[in-house]
């Protein structure tokens, strides 16, 4: 299917520089993905280099969480193919952290926030092995950077909806990752949760690590991200905040009129309601 | 631990209560009777002599038994944390119930070729292939058609258990061989146990119990959070067979013992019971399978005494009595608990209001009270206090004697009210907290000035320490500790702030 035009257009998120560099932390092509024969995702191509805090922007429903859980392959492909620098993620997984959405838990689960972060570092403990001290010290340390340590021993469900954010964004940050996929960290969070999450990605940024954040408060993608990828189902514009966050791209991301391909995707739903 | 699994846990016990008045009443009627057939219930109460027996465990027989059905219990109530945790409990009772016309088929086919029909190992086998049938056809029912999990599981224990009933009919009109006593399996029967199959049970329990330890942590990871343990590459759906097996296996083992229609209340109850005691994972699974073991302990004892009742009755009712006595009396979760802590608030809430209207007036009469009062505030009428919020005359002379006791403040022979110095310093630090929170709320929140004071009510009374302290730094007011920031709204008419 031929993409939109300007799909085609700068799928890079910034230049390419030369062959011998190390492979892109993400690199996506052509990726299609379809829940019951409906796609979700069309055709995504993208690059993102190393080094860059970039936000995932859309209306509901264009896809955002999809394509991270695609990226980790925890929803099925029907086409196209992530590497992930420069191999599947089956063989590069622990270099990926991953944040989820905070309500896709149960918060009231028998567990406290230490717990809740040390499930970060399971991947390094190994299978059947207990979780020793030198863990539980890791963990602490992750919980200090996003300035939640005195809480570790709070039961999950007695923590803030800010204070379980942190949680979870401390678990990430605890499995020490290079490529970080945060799905809304900033959903319904306190100013100050607000505030820590954001110098954890500037540092993490300046660490070197590549950051993709979901986000849906339009006001502050300028302030916080360097880079951004607007996503319909498939991909509207990607590139530098300054020149791809425009009036006219978000006018193309969230516009009302429909393209010939949400047309036909919306034909395929009659159909197959239809059925 | 959601209500739903509160509810369901509930309505189980009240089955096994029920199941236990049932037996109570058919056992006196059928002492009229004298009939000796299977469904004879009747009790002969145990002598003296029995009880001593069974409660020292003398017969080398009863204690097998006893040892067998424990260790059942132990893994049962380990098992059954996962699986409330992972919100599976209902799948388990489809599970066992699937087993029904796999023991019929094998008795059967046992019979047919010539061996023992009635070989627990053979019965068993066909359990296990049975259940192992029904969880196939779930996963089918689930993932291929658009039929949800809740009415897969309808149909797999509706059909699967009206099937096995159907073959049990087909059993017993075989010439050879004799299939009283397969009943014994849908209400359990420990009467029936041999040594040996006492050791069979302890052993897959003891097995079960260890795979329980070494999967701790990933069982723990997928319960809790399904998206991020695949996004670490742990095979999700292997991880949920593997705890379906560990199911399976108990539900087996515990078809002789418990019955199958029981069975379940023996994976949920226990869990249920120890998570209204604990907030943490490992101490829950601990306390479950405690739980469990402690109830077939004592069922199985009952059962020794009581022979003629079935013995997984007697379980799910001693599990059962646990349930209830954690679901009220629990100090973490338990209603009781939870009763008081909210009565507690309420009536600090309460208190709070009054102290604060207490203070507004006198506020607006100009003579606030001071931190640094020896004697008395100046008295304010009921009848001016009255008005001030939405209470009624008697829910506010109950608050104004309650607040009495604590003395903070006096209701003087004129029907005016008098707050002491220690009921002033109290007024002052609520009305500090309230109007450091109002101004939060104005300053950051943006809500208009004349809502705040409902807002603020809402949220100021669960204030702590620590966001008291953020608070006054967030919206810094160049307030000192002990002086009071004025009203950001109008106080002059209290209709309008009430």
């Amino acid at each position: 299917m031929a993409a939109d035009p300007t799909t085609t257009a700068d799928c890079e998120v910034s230049q390419p520089s030369t062959n011998d560099r190390m492979p892109d932390p993400l690199s996506i092509h052509d990726l299609t993905v379809a829940y019951h024969s409906r796609p979700v995702l069309w055709d995504i191509s993208v690059d993102v280099p190393a080094g860059q805090l970039v936000a995932i922007v859309g209306p509901n429903g264009a896809g955002k969480s999809t394509l991270i859980k695609a990226v980790m392959d925890l929803v099925p492909r029907a086409s196209g193919r992530v590497l992930i620098f420069g191999k599947p993620y089956k063989q590069n997984r622990r270099r990926v952290g991953y944040v989820p959405q905070r309500e896709s838990v149960d918060w009231d689960f028998p567990v406290n926030a230490l717990d809740v972060v040390t499930m970060g570092l399971y991947g390094k403990i190994g299978w059947c092995w207990p979780v020793t001290r030198k863990h539980r010290k890791t963990a602490m340390d992750a919980l200090a950077r996003v300035g939640i340590a005195h809480l570790a021993h709070r039961q999950i469900s007695h923590l803030s909806g800010g204070q379980q954010q942190r949680t979870f964004l401390a678990r990430a940050l605890a499995q020490d990752a290079d490529l970080y996929l945060m799905d809304e960290p900033f959903a319904a969070v306190d100013a100050a949760t607000e505030r820590v999450i954001v110098q954890v990605l500037t540092e993490l940024k300046d660490a070197g690590k590549t950051i993709l954040v979901i986000h849906h408060d339009l006001q502050t993608v300028a302030e916080y991200f360097d880079h951004v990828i607007l996503l319909n189902m498939r991909i509207v514009a990607v590139g530098p905040t300054q020149t791809t966050f425009t009036q006219e791209n978000l006018q193309k991301t969230y516009g009302g009129k429909l393209t010939l391909l949400d047309q036909a995707t919306e034909a395929m739903r009659r159909a197959e309601r239809s059925r | 631990m959601s209500r739903s699994q509160e509810r369901s846990a509930t309505k189980i016990a009240i089955a096994a209560l029920f199941v236990l008045l049932t037996l109570m009443v058919t056992s006196q009627s059928a002492r009229a009777g004298e009939s000796s057939s299977i469904t004879d219930r009747s009790v002969d109460w145990p002598t003296w002599e029995q009880w001593r027996r069974v409660l020292l465990v003398e017969d080398y027989n009863t204690r097998l038994v006893l040892a067998g059905t424990t260790l059942l219990g132990f893994a049962a109530g380990a098992v059954g944390s996962f699986t409330l945790l992972r919100k599976r409990s209902l799948m388990g009772d489809a599970l066992s119930h699937a087993t029904l016309p796999g023991i019929g088929l094998a008795f059967v086919l046992a019979t047919l070729t010539g061996g023992d029909g009635k070989s627990l190992a053979v019965l068993l086998a066909g359990a296990t292939l049975s259940a192992l049938c029904g969880l196939a056809v779930i996963l089918v029912i689930r993932n291929a058609t658009r039929i949800k999990e809740d009415a897969a599981l309808g149909i797999v224990l509706s059909v699967f258990f009206g099937a096995g009933v159907a073959v049990l009919g087909v059993a017993q009109q075989m010439r050879t061989g004799h299939a009283a006593g397969l009943e014994g399996f849908i209400y359990g029967k420990t009467a029936s146990m041999v040594p040996l199959d006492a050791q069979l049970i302890g052993l897959a329990a003891a097995v079960v119990t260890i795979g329980c330890l070494l999967l701790f942590k990933e069982f723990k990871l997928l319960c809790f959070d399904e998206s991020f343990a695949a996004s670490r590459g742990y095979p999700v759906v292997a991880l949920d067979v593997a705890l379906m097996v560990l199911v399976v296996a108990v539900m087996i083992i515990g078809l002789q013992a418990v019955g199958l229609i029981l069975m379940i209340a023996l994976m949920v109850v226990p869990a249920c019971a120890a998570r209204f005691w604990t907030e943490r994972m490992a101490v829950m699974t601990i306390a479950a399978a405690g739980i469990g073991a402690a109830s077939c302990f004592a069922g199985a004892a009952m059962s020794a005494l009581l022979p003629r009742l079935p013995s997984g009755a007697m379980i799910v009712v001693v599990a059962t009595i646990v349930f209830v006595l954690s679901m009220l009396f629990a100090p973490a979760r338990g209603l009781i608990a939870r009763a008081v802590r909210r009565m507690r608030l309420e009536s600090k809430v309460r208190r709070q209001h009054l102290l604060r209207a207490m203070y507004e007036r006198l506020e607006a009469r100009g003579t606030p009270p001071r931190p640094d009062q020896r004697d008395e505030s100046l008295p304010v009428p009921f009848d001016e206090l009255l008005p001030v919020r939405s209470w009624t005359a008697k829910e506010l002379r109950s608050c104004i004697r309650r607040a009495e006791r604590q003395e903070l403040l006096r209701l003087a022979s004129d029907d005016s009210v008098r707050l002491s110095p220690a009921g002033c310093r109290e007024a002052i630090k609520d009305v500090h907290h309230h109007r450091l929170w109002e101004l939060y709320l104005i300053k950051y929140a943006d809500v208009a000035p004349s809502q705040v004071d409902r807002d603020a009510d809402a949220i100021e009374h669960v204030l702590d320490a620590g966001m008291i302290a953020e608070l006054e730094s967030l919206v810094q007011e160049q307030v000192a500790r002990r002086r009071i920031a004025p009203s950001p709204h109008d106080l002059a008419d209290p209709e309008q702030s009430a």
